[in-house]
């Protein structure tokens, strides 16, 4: 059986149901709303399209239309960290695909998945500007350049270590 | 508020003094300006630190009032970042870490004395350069649309004021016709810089013939580009030249809203140009009477969401309008039936770039750069196998070979230059043969590839064509938008039959079809995107067909992806 989609509180749909109501006009202002959207709830679950829709008067396909299209939305949560490898030219020239293998491998996962205790989600994006420093990964918002297969563990426990330490500390 | 040309001036004498020094003038007070890149190259690695420190350390040695930090736009060394640069002292200072802060301060700051260590080694002599006009990287290079980057602070409209912006501007509304802007930038010989090259004044001047109560001036900063940064810098180190250029273009075509398509995925370019257009609210040089006249103008933002095709113009227009990113067929053309209907324009950020000096400087000064039929200069980002990563801005008709080896320094490791690829996804390779091919939009065409946006992957003896050609192919595959058959089940079949070869399971008749599919997607999808995306395969398919054999014959070969052993490497097809 389909687990059912996660209950997010009123409050994340008043917020965004404020927004849509502060916009001058609506008309054209979908793909910036469906920005807001994901801002606020971190995804865009099929609940949230079928808001959206029914705030702007239009059909729910319409809403999910544009949010297949465009790369930017995506329709599952994602882990607490987002590692993103950086699949532009410069840093595939520079080997950015045996990076996002060993990513792979030692996550046990594919692109765009996230790992099985929600830490990590994976993504393959288009890049991300910093071609001196290819090939280049992000963590959330943290970029780590020249980045070498063998880093790939150091990159990983970084994280990994981080989170045990929070656990700790709530523990403790 | 800046209501006349004689404002302008005003305002920019007294602005004057905050680029003293980078102009080796004397300045009141301030004896020395630290310039430290904020571009996003130079800021993943930690320049944002290096300016804590800095600052930090200045106030404690007591010369914080002496000496200027200045965060800037981006230099375009960006493999050498970060990069900071001391000015009167014409000193560029590369890979400067947070630690580095110290001996600036106490060496150079204090004492004047260099710090050596800091400085860029020629990678040909091993010695160390001293000043940035020396540089190799810099010596060839002529910066028209990068002219203020890493000159100015960008987020300080006073500085841009005092480095002539808004100049034009305020030319054109209180002294030209419209029609005259529209001749100078015709005469100016200026072509579309996001890699189309259509004249930009005739674009402006056929916008204009329209008749139509509303028009929209759009700027595509929708750069999708894989490899290709320099929209984004543009927008990073000098967003007011863009704001002023669109409104000289709404002047001209008779627009008076003006919105700029940008990437979500580039939130510095987004944050400095809000506050560049909130800068220009406030001295009135965006809404209403601008300049004393009755042309009022102001520019909004829209965000992209990730689709390679969107730079395309209607599809673009499609976006904005918050829908799906699918292109239409033209004609109507967005010039005749844009944005909601109305005639509009769309022009590429770097495009833009160019027009304020255009005006100020003169259409002559401009088309007296570059080539018979491509005016002017082109900024490049060169990435890849190559030394001098970064944004180069040279003149049109320049070679191949003064850009990547003297420029760029030549190929890392002692390796052999393979090809570069030019023009993206949409564009082909150039060989060795073509590294004194002067380098403009019809030459490029002429050799099988395209000028594109101006992204130039330098590959190596190590890299693999036909595996260089299957990542464009998925690049281009993932991002057609599905309006078309052979952009949507093409570009995929095309992806199969290359996955196939290399995996070596491809038989002879497979590559000859393959062949065939490439031009026939070629002439019949429907716009830019997917007719040009079989470029890449088209143009390994002829210079490097002994590549694409080596895995349809090589039965030793059995799962040979990626790998490439001596026995059957074949360099380039003579």
């Amino acid at each position: 059986m389909k687990p059912l989609e996660r209950e997010f509180p009123k409050k994340m749909y008043d917020e965004l149901g404020a927004y849509i109501e502060s916009l001058e006009t609506t008309k054209g202002a979908l793909i910036e709303i469906l920005h807001k959207a994901q801002e606020i709830f971190g995804y865009l679950p099929r609940d949230v399209q079928l808001f959206v829709a029914r705030k702007l008067g239009i059909p729910g396909a319409e809403v999910y239309g544009v949010v297949s299209f465009y790369s930017y939305f995506t329709t599952k949560p994602s882990g607490k960290h987002i590692i993103s490898v950086c699949m532009g030219t410069a840093c595939f020239v520079r080997g950015a695909d045996k990076i996002l293998e060993k990513f792979k491998e030692r996550l046990g996962i594919e692109s765009n998945e996230t790992t099985e205790d929600s830490l990590f989600t994976l993504k393959d994006v288009r890049c991300i500007g910093a071609c001196g420093l290819a090939p280049v990964i992000m963590v959330d918002g943290k970029v780590y350049g020249r980045v070498k297969e063998e880093d790939v563990d150091a990159i990983i426990n970084e994280y990994r270590g981080k989170e045990a330490k929070e656990v700790d500390k709530v523990l403790k | 508020m800046i209501k006349s040309l004689n404002d302008l001036n005003q305002f920019r004498k007294q602005y004057s003094d905050m680029l003293a020094l980078r102009e080796h003038r004397n300045a009141r007070g301030t004896r020395m300006n630290i310039m430290v890149c904020g571009g996003t190259g130079c800021l993943s690695s930690d320049s944002d630190k290096v300016i804590k420190n800095l600052e930090l350390i200045l106030k404690a040695r007591g010369y914080a009032d002496e000496v200027k930090i200045i965060r800037t736009g981006c230099f375009g060394f960006c493999e050498q970042g970060p990069i900071v640069k001391i000015e009167p002292d014409n000193v560029f200072y590369v890979r400067v870490g947070p630690k580095d802060a110290k001996d600036i301060v106490d060496e150079h700051v204090a004492k004047g004395n260099r710090v050596e260590r800091l400085l860029f080694e020629d990678p040909l002599t091993n010695a160390r350069v001293h000043t940035q006009v020396e540089m190799p990287f810099y010596k060839k290079q002529v910066r028209v649309a990068l002219r203020n980057c890493g000159v100015i602070n960008p987020e300080n409209i006073h500085e841009a004021i005092a480095v002539e912006a808004y100049e034009a501007l305020g030319k054109a509304l209180t002294q030209m016709s419209r029609d005259e802007v529209i001749d100078v930038v015709k005469k100016s010989g200026l072509r579309g810089r996001g890699g189309g090259g259509f004249p930009t004044g005739l674009k402006w001047e056929i916008t204009k013939k329209q008749e139509s109560r509303e028009k929209f001036i759009i700027c595509n900063a929708d750069e999708g580009d894989p490899g290709a940064f320099m929209d984004r810098s543009i927008l990073e180190g000098d967003p007011h030249s863009v704001i002023e250029a669109m409104a000289i273009g709404a002047y001209a075509i008779g627009a008076d809203k003006g919105i700029v398509y940008i990437r979500a995925e580039y939130p510095l370019a987004v944050a400095r140009l809000n506050t560049a257009i909130s800068q220009a609210r406030e001295l009135g040089l965006l809404g209403k009477s601008i300049f004393g006249t009755d042309f009022c103008f102001d520019v909004t933002l829209k965000y992209g969401a990730g689709a390679f095709v969107c730079g395309e113009e209607t599809a673009l227009i499609n976006s904005c309008e918050g829908k799906r990113g699918e292109p239409n067929y033209k004609p109507p053309y967005p010039a005749q039936e844009g944005y909601w209907g109305h005639p509009t324009c769309v022009n590429n950020v770097e495009t833009f770039a160019n027009i304020p000096v255009i005006l100020t400087k003169g259409a002559e000064w401009f088309s007296s750069m570059g080539t018979e039929k491509s005016k002017g200069t082109k900024v490049f980002a060169l990435a890849g196998k190559i030394n001098n990563v970064g944004l180069v801005e040279v003149p049109m008709g320049i070679t191949l070979r003064e850009i990547i080896y003297e420029i760029g320094g030549g190929i890392p490791g002692g390796k052999r230059f393979k090809a570069v690829q030019t023009g993206g996804p949409s564009g082909g390779v150039l060989t060795e043969k073509e590294l004194d091919t002067p380098i403009d939009y019809d030459s490029l065409l002429a050799v099988g590839s395209m000028m594109g946006s101006g992204g130039m992957i330098v590959m190596d003896e190590d890299d693999n064509m036909v595996n260089i050609a299957k990542f464009y192919l998925e690049f281009t595959m993932d991002e057609a938008c599905g309006r078309c058959n052979p952009g949507r089940i093409g570009t995929k079949r095309l992806f199969e039959m290359l996955n196939k070869i290399t995996q070596g399971k491809a038989t002879m008749a497979e590559l000859d079809a393959m062949k065939q599919l490439a031009y026939l997607i070629k002439s019949s999808a429907l716009c830019g995107l997917c007719q040009t995306a079989p470029n890449p395969v088209i143009s390994t398919m002829k210079h490097f067909w002994n590549e694409y054999m080596a895995f349809v014959k090589d039965v030793d070969h059995p799962r040979g992806e990626g790998r490439f052993t001596p026995k059957n490497k074949i360099g380039i097809k003579s």
